[in-house]
C-alpha cells in the first residue's frame, strides 16, 4: 500500500439532517454525541416523547445513507488520483463504521417499531425501505473493499469517466433519501424526488455506457478491459437500486395518502 | 329486596351485556382490530365512560320511550327486554341487520297491544323518524370532518410516527366519546322498560343523590361494560380486518360522526341550549349505533366514489326497521300471553 499525502481529504462530512440543521460530522463518537444533544434539546413531551427519539433514530439512519455517500466519492477520488493508498484505507474504515453504525440504527428502529407495535399499517413498508436503503450502504461499502482487493489499474484518461459516474451515483442516491424523508414528513413531495432519482439514474446509464464503450474501444488486454468495465457497472447499479428504491416509496406514498 | 326482582330484572342485563359485546366494536373496533389500541385500554376507557354517559345523560332517551308506552309490571318489563334480547340474538344468528333499539321499541308496542294501553303515535313517528334521520346525519356530518380533518394533517406535514401517536390518542379520545354518547342513547334499549317499575329507591351520599332511575341505568351500564369485557373483542377484532381498507384518519371520523349523532339525539343540555336560543330542538331518542357508523361509512364512500357502496346492504337496514319491531311485537305479544297464563304473572296492571 503506497502512503499519499492526499490535500482533498475531508476530516468532516457536512449533514443536512431531516430537522434541517447542517453538521459537520467528524467521526462516529461525534456523531452520537449530536443525536444525543439534539434529543437532549427537543425535550420529549409524553405524547411524542417516544416517537420522537425514534425520528430521531430514522434522520441519523438516513444520514448514514448520505454520509456513505460522500465517503466513497471522497474514496474513489484518492483512489483515482494515489490508487490504494493509506488515506484510501482510512476511507474504507470510515465507510465500514458508518455501515455499522446503520445497521446498529436500522436494527433499533424495527425492533423498536415492532415491540411497540408503532405504524400498523405502514410499518413492513418502513421496515422494508430501511433495508433497501442499508442495501445501499451495503453497496458503496463493497465496492470499496473491492477497490482495495482487486486494485484495477485505471489508466488516467477513463479518471474523469470514473468521477463523473461516481457522482451521478451519489446524486442518484442523496435524491432517493430525500424522497425518503418526504415519505416520512411530506408525501406530496416524494414524487418530486423520484422524478430526480430517474433522471440521475438514466444520466448514470448514459455516462456508464459511453465509459464502457471507451474502455473496450482502448487498446487494452481483454480481461483488462473487462476488468474496468466491471467496475463501471458495479458503480452503476448503484443508481439502479436506487431507482428500486424510488419504485417503492411511490407505491409507499400512494398507500399513505391520507 | 324480593330476590325475584333481580331475575326479572335478568333479561335487561343480558340486552346490556349483548349490547356492550356488540356496539363496543362500533367504537373501538377499528383501534383493536388494527392494533393501534390495546384491548384492555379500549375495554377500561369504554366502560368507564358507558357508565358516566349512562347514568349522567341516560334519562332523556329514556323518556321518550317510556311515552312510547309506559310498561307497569316488572314481568311485562321483563318479557319485553326478553323478546327485544331475543329478536337480536335471532336476527344476528340469521345474518340480519338488526338493532337493539328497534327491537326494543317493536316489544313496547308488543306490551301496548297485549295491555291494550294505547301507542303515542306522534311519539312513534318522531322515533321511527329520527332511525331513518340518524345514518342520513352521521354521513353529513362525516364528510365535512374528513376533508377539514385531512386538510389539517395534509399542511400540518406529521412525520409518519408523529401521526401514528396522535392517531392512537384521537381514537381513545373519540372512543371515550363514543362510550359516553352510547351509554347516554343506548341505556334507554337496555333498561328503559324497567325505569316506571323500578325497584329501587332514590337516595343520596354525600352530597350525591342518585335516582332509582340511575341506579337501573348503573346497574344497566355494568352489564354493559361486562360485554365489554367478556365478549367484545372477537367483535372488535372482525370489524377490524372487514374496515382494513380504511385509513386511520377515516376511521377515526367515523367514530366522531357517530358519537356526535347518538350524543345529539341523547343530551338534555343541547336540547335546552337550543330551546334557550329559540332553535328547533332535537328529539331525545335512543338510535341504532350501528346505523350510525354506516351512515358515516357510506358518507365517506360517496365522497371517494359512489360505486363503493353497496347499495343492497343499505336496502337491508332500511327494511330491518320495519321487521325487527313487527318480530319482536309479536315474540312479545306471544310470551306476555304465555307469561300471564301459564306463569300467572301480572304483565300489566
Amino acid at each position: 500500500m503506497g502512503d499519499c499525502n492526499f490535500a482533498g481529504r475531508i476530516n468532516g462530512i457536512g449533514l443536512l439532517t431531516g430537522a434541517g440543521e447542517f453538521f459537520i460530522l467528524q467521526d462516529e463518537s461525534k456523531s452520537r454525541t449530536l443525536t444525543l444533544a439534539m434529543q437532549l434539546v427537543q425535550k420529549p413531551s409524553s405524547l411524542f416523547g417516544r416517537t420522537r427519539v425514534l425520528e430521531g433514530q430514522i434522520d441519523e439512519f438516513l444520514d448514514k445513507v448520505v454520509e456513505a455517500g460522500l465517503i466513497f466519492k471522497s474514496a474513489v477520488d484518492t483512489y483515482l488520483g494515489h490508487g490504494a493508498c493509506r488515506e484510501f484505507e482510512d476511507f474504507l474504515r470510515d465507510e465500514e463504521k458508518v455501515e455499522s453504525r446503520a445497521d446498529n440504527l436500522r436494527r433499533a428502529v424495527e425492533t423498536e417499531l415492532y415491540a411497540q407495535t408503532l405504524i400498523p399499517e405502514a410499518r413492513g413498508d418502513v421496515l422494508r425501505l430501511l433495508e433497501d436503503m442499508d442495501n445501499l450502504i451495503n453497496m458503496y461499502e463493497g465496492n470499496l473493499f473491492r477497490f482495495s482487493i482487486q486494485q484495477p489499474a485505471i489508466p488516467r484518461q477513463f479518471n474523469d469517466g470514473f468521477r463523473q459516474l461516481t457522482a451521478t451515483v451519489i446524486t442518484c442516491v442523496e435524491s432517493a433519501v430525500a424522497s425518503a424523508r418526504a415519505f416520512f414528513r411530506d408525501t406530496q413531495a416524494v414524487r418530486d424526488h423520484n422524478s430526480k432519482v430517474m433522471f440521475y439514474e438514466t444520466q448514470a446509464d448514459t455516462l456508464s455506457t459511453s465509459l464502457q464503450r471507451q474502455i473496450f474501444g482502448h487498446d487494452l488486454e481483454l480481461a483488462h478491459k473487462r476488468h474496468l468495465a466491471y467496475f463501471v457497472e458495479k458503480i452503476d447499479i448503484i443508481a439502479n437500486t436506487a431507482e428500486d428504491v424510488a419504485d417503492g416509496l411511490a407505491i409507499y406514498a400512494i398507500k399513505r395518502k391520507i | 329486596m324480593d330476590f325475584t326482582v333481580f331475575l326479572f330484572l335478568a333479561s335487561g342485563l343480558f340486552l346490556g351485556w349483548s349490547l356492550g359485546a356488540n356496539d363496543a366494536a362500533n367504537v373501538f373496533g377499528t383501534a383493536v382490530g388494527t392494533r393501534m389500541v390495546r384491548f384492555t385500554t379500549a375495554a377500561v376507557v369504554c366502560s368507564i365512560f358507558v357508565v358516566l354517559g349512562a347514568v349522567i345523560s341516560g334519562a332523556g332517551a329514556a323518556g321518550t320511550l317510556g311515552k312510547l308506552g309506559s310498561i307497569n309490571a316488572l314481568p311485562g318489563a321483563f318479557t319485553a327486554a326478553l323478546a327485544a334480547a331475543t329478536t337480536v340474538y335471532a336476527m344476528t344468528r340469521a345474518g340480519l341487520p338488526v338493532s337493539t333499539t328497534q327491537a326494543i321499541v317493536g316489544a313496547i308496542i308488543g306490551w301496548n297491544l297485549f295491555s291494550g294501553a294505547a301507542t303515542d303515535t306522534a311519539t312513534l313517528t318522531k322515533i321511527v323518524g329520527t332511525w331513518a334521520v340518524c345514518p342520513l346525519v352521521a354521513g353529513i356530518i362525516a364528510v365535512p370532518l374528513y376533508q377539514a380533518t385531512a386538510a389539517v394533517l395534509r399542511r400540518a406535514r406529521l412525520h409518519l410516527l408523529r401521526q401514528d401517536a396522535l392517531a392512537r390518542a384521537a381514537l381513545i379520545a373519540a372512543g371515550a366519546f363514543g362510550a359516553y354518547s352510547l351509554g347516554a342513547n343506548n341505556i334507554a334499549n337496555v333498561m328503559g322498560v324497567f325505569v316506571p317499575v323500578s325497584p329501587f329507591t332514590t337516595f343520596s351520599a354525600g352530597g350525591i343523590g342518585m335516582s332509582s332511575a340511575q341506579q337501573l341505568f348503573l346497574l344497566g351500564a355494568v352489564a354493559i361494560s361486562v360485554g365489554v369485557f367478556t365478549y367484545s373483542k372477537r367483535v372488535m377484532m372482525t370489524v377490524g380486518r372487514g374496515l382494513s381498507e380504511m385509513s386511520a384518519v377515516a376511521a377515526w371520523v367515523v367514530v366522531v360522526a357517530h358519537s356526535v349523532v347518538l350524543f345529539m339525539f341523547a343530551s338534555r343540555g343541547l336540547e335546552s341550549l337550543l330551546a334557550g336560543a329559540g332553535l328547533p330542538t332535537i328529539p331525545l331518542v335512543p338510535v341504532s349505533s350501528s346505523q350510525a357508523v354506516v351512515g358515516a361509512v357510506v358518507g365517506l364512500g360517496l365522497l371517494h366514489n359512489r360505486r363503493n357502496i353497496r347499495w343492497r346492504t343499505l336496502a337491508a337496514i332500511a327494511a330491518g326497521w320495519v321487521t325487527t319491531p313487527l318480530i319482536s311485537a309479536l315474540l312479545c305479544f306471544i310470551a306476555l300471553f304465555f307469561l300471564q297464563n301459564v306463569f300467572n304473572q301480572r304483565v300489566f296492571f
